[in-house]
């Protein structure tokens, strides 16, 4: 039986990619641990760091295009990826869990003990939260409306419009970059800071990690809009757009979350900025 | 408008020239491997060069332990690069080493062995796959586990605050990982984690991937080998619980560096919210280190007995159970925080519920066995010997279970002998039945039957020793993490002591085993155990060739499990 093969799946050669990408994570960790404390090299290694786990990800996924290209990608292997791509998003929204966790915690229970909570939330040292009907609202806008033209883009798409293909990803690229300006000025003129308290800590930590997610979802309709336009995809079989598209709707449902729980409900009745 | 030109699609070609049986070169096929195999090799060799270092960790301990008085804490300090002069630093050295025991031991040694080693060579071949779903993913989920194996290392030889090393347990608790842990040493030994729950993380992708799409023709679920099961609810487990432990350490991060007050109470911040971050992965990971060792004592009884495994059906679901209600479960870790009575009462409930799914498979086990023709190979006599110690520990569970009890023996080394009769007991001596079971399968060569016996009647003699006298010395109010005890205590202590020297011997038998049968070893038939080894490995020859199943098996309806 040697030799033929006589199945759909994908069997690959061997590649030093994960080997280079694990060996550059943990540059980057350990870098980020010196960085962290002041010692020397730390930045010098993160960034080393940084940039193999980039390259991996460069070099391993363009090696996935090429395959595609080359046929590899069977009815069969297309559905791995989708079962791959719904479980990693299944993961990602245990680790949100997290984090709702904690901001739950500390605003259903504040704490009484100490002067900068009071028992109440949000605390009584903040002395004022962001306005939620203001430029989170107008963000929540622009990610439903971007969620729109994604899926006007999928529809061109399907139906062997390129041109429309292309317009759809840069409006919702645009309003990508656009939310993620927004995220960014909002934070320079927050009333409050990280460190300070429960407050801070929880809205950061939630919404700075969505705001990640949220550029890194930027990158891979990006990705898709350079495909796009080197004639990549078909009517038929585009799941690097579809894989895209998922997560950028899984990014947009968790800040509805984040709107309606942290901005809305969590700083109901306190003084706005 | 352009349309979008279709480029030839999936019916494209295969490379059908190359040969498929034609191995890489040693540093293609060991350090850039996509084949399931060869990475399954790889991680049973990490998981046992872990192992030895983990199991020598322990071996410190007994040493400190087995006379009252702090014995050789002070040499360890000054091998780190401590102040072996600073009381406190040798002091904090024996948290060092507990830390790197239990992250080594669950990381490091259990999980790579049971999920990353026997979970890669057998779920493929028990399910008719050629390779795993994922083949190239398969490999960073190797090389992330060694990088945060290195981190661990690393964290080790760092400054911790009140000496060298992270002295945290390892559960990392705040805050004693956050304010009184200053230095880089905690933050590796966090990262270390970060960088192996990635590699989990995708592993567990590419399991369940695998499992539900790569099954060969004709096999259903309900007809899978109860090991891929097992796997397929560990790798449930892993997904939806490695991201919280990933908030978790995250935040303790932040705290650390950045000034946040998750875990600090002067910011408003909770310490006992880590607990419940922790322990809502910590208690899904105790089952996803013990369910593999289910499915792998499955297959041998149902092998050994030469018969079916008896309800077959209810020994899959059981597993189900498990992993379900484990989520549900958590805060019985915590009984003396503080939790409301009501909360303790629910907990205590739901806890000694999965008493009944694991009721289930104990007795269906013995239910198989009986009236089966036994044949007494050594890895059924693992498996007996898994059943036996693996109920002792489930049966301190249910006394640990209850909140009220658990008060007096929260942090006695009561828990101590209880969670290692479920792990040091049951999961590693599921490991070495797997190993027997398979491991002329993987290399091709007949271990010794004798010096197997042997290394299983020293090994289980040994572990006995060691941790039966631990519930005694529980019950008397030692507490557990301790390096100093008072007298009292010593008798038992000196006993625990021995056990682990006899421990320690029968793994010299194993690794005397291992090393005769490479070399000099019967070369393995493709069915060496026989009539009762019935799931598609078996059809393979020993070991199987590089890439099996190149014409996919179909299962007949009267072929099952």
């Amino acid at each position: 039986m040697a030799g033929t093969k006589n199945h759909d799946y994908h069997i690959l050669p061997p590649d030093i990619w994960p080997f280079v990408g694990a060996f550059s994570a943990l540059t980057m960790t350990s870098g980020g641990v010196f960085a962290m404390h002041g010692m020397a090299g730390g930045k010098i290694a993160l960034m080393l760091g940084v940039f193999g786990v980039a390259l991996t990800m460069f070099s391993w996924w363009g090696k996935v295009i090429k395959e595609a290209h080359a046929g590899d990608h069977t009815p069969v292997v297309q559905l791995h990826q989708r079962y791959g791509m719904i479980l990693f998003i299944a993961s990602e929204v245990m680790f949100f869990v997290g984090w709702f966790w904690a901001f739950f915690d500390f605003s259903l229970f504040p704490n009484k003990l100490v002067d900068v909570i009071g028992g109440t939330w949000p605390p009584k040292g903040i002395e004022a939260v962001m306005n939620p009907f203001d430029l989170p609202l107008l963000n929540t806008l622009i990610l439903l409306c971007s969620g729109t033209t994604l899926t006007w883009a999928h529809h061109e798409l399907i139906h062997g419009n390129r041109e429309g293909l292309k317009q759809g990803l840069w409006a919702t690229i645009v309003l990508g970059l656009l939310f993620s300006s927004i995220q960014a000025y909002e934070y320079m003129h927050a009333p409050f800071g990280f460190g300070q308290n429960t407050y801070g800590s929880a809205f950061y930590m939630a919404t700075g990690f969505h705001g990640f997610h949220v550029i890194v979802g930027t990158i891979f309709l990006a990705v898709c809009q350079a495909r796009a336009y080197k004639g990549h995809f078909t009517p038929r079989q585009h799941f690097g757009f579809e894989a895209a598209a998922w997560y950028w709707h899984f990014v947009d449902v968790v800040w509805l979350f984040l709107f309606i729980a942290i901005y809305v409900w969590g700083g109901w009745g306190a003084p706005i900025e | 408008m352009a349309s979008i030109p279709a480029h030839e699609g999936y019916d494209a070609h295969h490379d059908d020239a190359h040969d498929h049986d034609h191995k890489p070169a040693f540093f293609a096929r060991w350090f850039m491997s996509t084949n399931h195999k060869d990475i399954g090799t790889l991680y049973l060799i990490f998981a046992i060069c872990a192992g030895i270092i983990g199991g020598g960790v322990s071996g410190i301990m007994r040493a400190e332990l087995a006379h009252p008085g702090i014995q050789y804490l002070g040499w360890w300090t000054h091998f780190l690069g401590g102040n072996d002069q600073d009381f406190n630093a040798t002091l904090h050295m024996w948290n060092v080493l507990i830390t790197a025991h239990g992250l080594i031991m669950v990381f490091f040694m259990v999980m790579p062995a049971l999920i990353g080693g026997f979970g890669n060579w057998f779920v493929p071949l028990m399910i008719g796959a050629p390779d795993m779903a994922f083949p190239r993913m398969n490999n960073i989920s190797f090389w992330l586990t060694v990088a945060g194996f290195c981190s661990l290392m690393i964290s080790a030889f760092m400054p911790g605050g009140t000496g060298m090393g992270a002295g945290t347990g390892w559960t990392v608790y705040a805050p004693l990982s956050t304010t009184g842990s200053v230095g880089p040493a905690v933050d590796f030994a966090i990262f270390s984690l970060h960088l192996a729950g990635a590699g989990s993380i995708l592993g567990a992708i590419n399991f369940i991937t695998t499992i539900f799409n790569m099954r060969a023709p004709g096999m259903t679920l309900h007809k899978m080998p109860l090991f891929v099961w097992s796997m397929l609810v560990t790798a449930f487990l892993l997904l939806l619980s490695l991201p919280v432990l990933a908030a978790a350490i995250t935040m303790l991060l932040t705290d650390r560096n950045f000034g946040t007050t998750f875990f600090n109470p002067a910011g408003g911040g909770d310490p006992v919210l880590y607990q419940h971050l922790f322990w809502f992965f910590g208690h899904p990971e105790v089952y996803i280190m013990i369910l593999p060792g289910f499915g792998i004592i499955s297959q041998i009884i149902s092998t050994f007995s030469k018969k079916p495994v008896f309800g077959y059906l209810g020994m899959a679901y059981a597993m189900v159970a498990i992993g379900a209600v484990g989520f549900i479960v958590w805060a019985h870790h915590m009984y003396t925080t503080g939790l409301d009575v009501n909360t303790k009462m629910y907990f205590t409930a739901a806890t000694m519920v999965i008493a009944v799914p694991t009721g289930i498979k104990i007795f269906s086990w013995i239910a198989t066995m009986w009236g089966g023709s036994l044949e007494f190979k050594s890895p059924l006599v693992w498996a007996i010997g898994f059943i036996f110690l693996f109920t002792l520990g489930g049966v301190t569970g249910v006394v640990l279970a209850n909140g009220g009890i658990d008060d007096n023996l929260q942090d006695t080394y009561y828990v101590v002998a209880h969670f290692h009769y479920v792990l040091s007991l049951g999961a590693v001596t599921s490991l070495f039945a797997g190993f027997y079971y398979w491991f002329p399968k993987m290399s091709g060569r007949m271990h010794s039957e004798f010096l197997s016996h042997v290394h299983f009647w020293i090994f289980f003699t040994g572990v006995n020793m060691i941790f039966f006298p631990m519930h005694f010395l529980g019950v008397q109010g030692m507490p557990r993490r301790y390096p100093d005890y008072a007298p009292a205590f010593e008798y038992w202590n000196t006993i625990a002591t021995y056990g682990y020297m006899v421990m320690a011997f029968s793994m010299l038998i194993f690794f005397i085993n291992i090393g005769y049968s490479l070399a000099f070893g019967k070369k393995a038939v493709g069915n060496y155990w026989g009539e009762g080894a019935t799931t598609l490995e078996w059809t393979l020859s020993s070991p199987p060739p590089f890439h099996q199943f190149e014409t996919l098996p179909v299962i007949e309806d009267a072929h099952a499990h």
